[in-house]
């Protein structure tokens, strides 16, 4: 048998028979992410039914002051709460959504045909309120121009006339491509399960041989290094394959807990989408594994070796954080950028677009190019003088 | 047999290795014998081609370890100081996975395993997972492991260490029976006794320089000590470092 192959078996049955590693490659790695996905999808569609639904309640000042208003903010779904004392301490300490002031001389304006001010405090950062504010300012303003419309037709004029520009809005984002803006942290997810899978025998298969004195020993078998790393490298990556298999199958199954129906969604997560995934994480598999055994031989311990990788295990949420604080338009050449290439290319997939057979191409060739290279630079490392010895 | 010419190695500008020969011949044990920190150690793993010298070469059934380090790890087999076995898995298969990479046949070395087994007294835990081994348990099946490809060189770096009196007692027949089989022996040792006792030819080493290379017999002679203890304290200039 091939050294290689040997070693390869033998790292896949002892680890095999080690929990932390099982639970961390089969469990937690991959199932962590689908399950906590289902519960804040739950979470915020949910809110986001009922928050559309439900009689928008919100705290009035001076209702008094406009019973004309009020009645037709009613019969627009508006419930007005009791006046507070303060509507800037009820809008910051979260008290309220947004709360309306109407002044004492609304009514007075209002009878001279003078524009009457009524005030919505509300805060604009607080994103989780924007639904209720906007509500609330739709619903004012559709009482505002059918008052106005009004009192046109009651001039004999053409309510037209104060309308000189209509926008019709055309909405160009399909049910796909608006469950895919929340899907943006998915790819990260399916890195993240990669990286987890892998971790634990890569830290194993380097530093934790060299602190169990077992790495002496097995280099004085007649077999070249690169031969052991190459077997030890295939294992990590059986296991962080594995770790994939199992995430993606439950984020297509996870997909049917999600009640996206109800916002007018539809989750692009059927079979055809988990191979593509899969092809399209493969380079980055070779890379990461390549990385972590890299990371972990260069560490003294077993422990130094886990602090470093947990460190790494964040660079690759970058691209997901950036594309998703600054949405930049997507280039060929993002393509040939590992982690990026693979991030807009799932991302896309799940907006219901496709990638072409250049991307995919792009994506992989670069992929394994690179992860080529960290492979000879790890094994440059491996076959270095001081990395056997353990005292 | 295995031939030492004029090794060198430095980590820094501490010279841990300084100029060693020495031949360790077919048939006999040869001691490495030296304190603590003496350079036993460095000079074994440029044996097994863990490390290169820095000059100086190292010839195995005269095969130059620099220029084909693979046949010599074929014609070697290593105790290292570093002993650990893997700890999920049994004895036996600690020693498969050695022979495998040794690429011995799989019944061959499955016959091989089980004559060990058998010599080294193994059987009561030799399907148990390594993982609770007592010291004496994991030498004998890292001795196990380092033989099982029949290696005709045997490196034993500090083989009796952190073993009990009887563990101790079967080892140095071990070596005994190895050496009647025409095996080179050759072992490093910090203990004056087990080397005058079980060796043909003592090489001394102190400072990372050999101080004397000679027969049990010719050393006491050569000292004009009759007791091998003081001929040793003689001749590496103190007794610091030495285990009586």
């Amino acid at each position: 048998m091939n050294p290689s192959l040997v070693v390869f078996v033998k790292e896949v049955r002892e680890n095999l028979r080690d929990k932390r590693t099982l639970i961390n490659a089969l469990v937690t790695g991959p199932l962590i992410a689908p399950l906590m996905f289902v519960m804040v999808m739950n979470v915020v569609i949910s809110r986001q039914v009922t928050q559309a639904e439900a009689p928008l309640e919100l705290p009035v000042i001076g209702a008094s002051n406009a019973p004309n208003l009020l009645a037709a903010l009613r019969q627009q779904g508006f419930d007005p709460l009791p006046a507070v004392a303060d509507p800037i301490a009820a809008v910051r300490d979260r008290d309220a959504a947004a709360v309306l002031r109407i002044p004492a001389d609304f009514g007075k304006s209002w009878s001279k045909g003078d524009p009457a001010q009524v005030e919505v405090y509300y805060d604009s950062s607080r994103r989780d309120m924007q639904q209720p504010v906007n509500r609330l300012k739709a619903i004012l303003e559709r009482y505002s121009r059918l008052t106005g419309a009004m009192r046109l037709v009651a001039r004999g004029l053409s309510p037209a006339l104060a309308r000189p520009v209509v926008v019709d809005e055309r909405d160009q984002s399909t049910p796909q491509s608006r469950a895919g803006a929340l899907f943006s942290i998915l790819p990260y997810f399916f890195v993240l399960t990669v990286f987890i899978g892998g971790m634990y025998l890569a830290i194993d298969l380097t530093a934790g041989e060299r602190e169990r004195q077992s790495l002496e020993p097995l280099f004085a078998n007649p077999v070249p290094r690169w031969g052991i790393l190459l077997g030890k490298i295939a294992a990590i990556c059986v296991f962080s394959v594995s770790s994939l298999l199992i995430c993606v199958t439950a984020f297509t199954l996870a997909g049917r807990f999600i009640p996206a129906e109800k916002l007018g969604m539809d989750l692009g997560l059927g079979p055809a989408f988990a191979l593509e995934v899969i092809v399209l994480m493969l380079p980055l598999v070779l890379l990461i594994a390549a990385l972590q055994t890299l990371v972990a031989a260069f560490s003294k311990s077993y422990r130094e070796a886990q602090t470093y990788l947990g460190i790494l295990m964040l660079v690759p949420a970058l691209p997901s954080v950036l594309l998703t604080l600054l949405p930049v338009r997507t280039a060929p050449w993002m393509y040939t950028v590992p982690l990026l290439g693979q991030q807009i290319g799932i991302t896309e997939l799940l907006m219901g677009g496709s990638m072409t057979a250049v991307q995919v191409a792009t994506c992989l060739l670069c992929g394994f190019v690179i992860a080529a290279l960290m492979l000879a630079v790890t094994a440059r490392v491996y076959g270095s003088e001081r990395l056997a010895i353990s005292v | 047999m295995i031939q030492v010419e004029n090794l060198h190695k430095a980590f820094g500008a501490i010279r841990a290795v300084d100029s060693v020969s020495f031949t360790a011949r077919d048939g006999e044990i040869t001691g490495l014998l030296g304190p603590n920190g003496a350079g036993k150690t460095t000079t074994l793993r440029m044996l097994y081609t863990l490390m290169r010298p820095d000059a100086g070469r190292v010839l195995v059934d005269c095969l130059d370890s620099a220029a084909d380090p693979l046949a010599v790890r074929r014609r070697l087999g290593v105790l290292p100081d570093a002993r650990g076995l893997y700890k999920n898995l049994s004895a036996r298969e600690n020693i498969d996975y050695f022979a495998r990479l040794q690429g011995v046949p799989a019944d061959e070395g499955a016959r091989r395993r089980e004559a060990l087994i058998e010599v080294l007294e193994m059987r009561d835990f030799a399907d148990r997972r390594a993982q609770g081994y007592s010291q004496g348990q994991r030498v004998k099946t890292a001795i196990a492991r380092a033989l099982i490809h029949e290696p005709r060189n045997v490196l034993l770096d500090e083989p009796t260490n952190g073993l009990d009196v009887m563990a101790t007692r079967r080892m140095r027949q071990f070596m005994r029976d190895l050496r009647a089989a025409g095996r080179c022996v050759l072992f490093s040792s910090h203990i004056m006794q087990e080397v005058a006792q079980l060796c043909d030819r003592i090489v001394v080493i102190a400072r990372g320089r050999v101080v004397a290379d000679a027969s049990p017999e010719a050393l006491r002679l050569e000292t004009g000590e009759s007791n091998l203890e003081e001929a040793f304290v003689k001749i590496i200039g103190s007794g610091e470092g030495l285990a009586a």
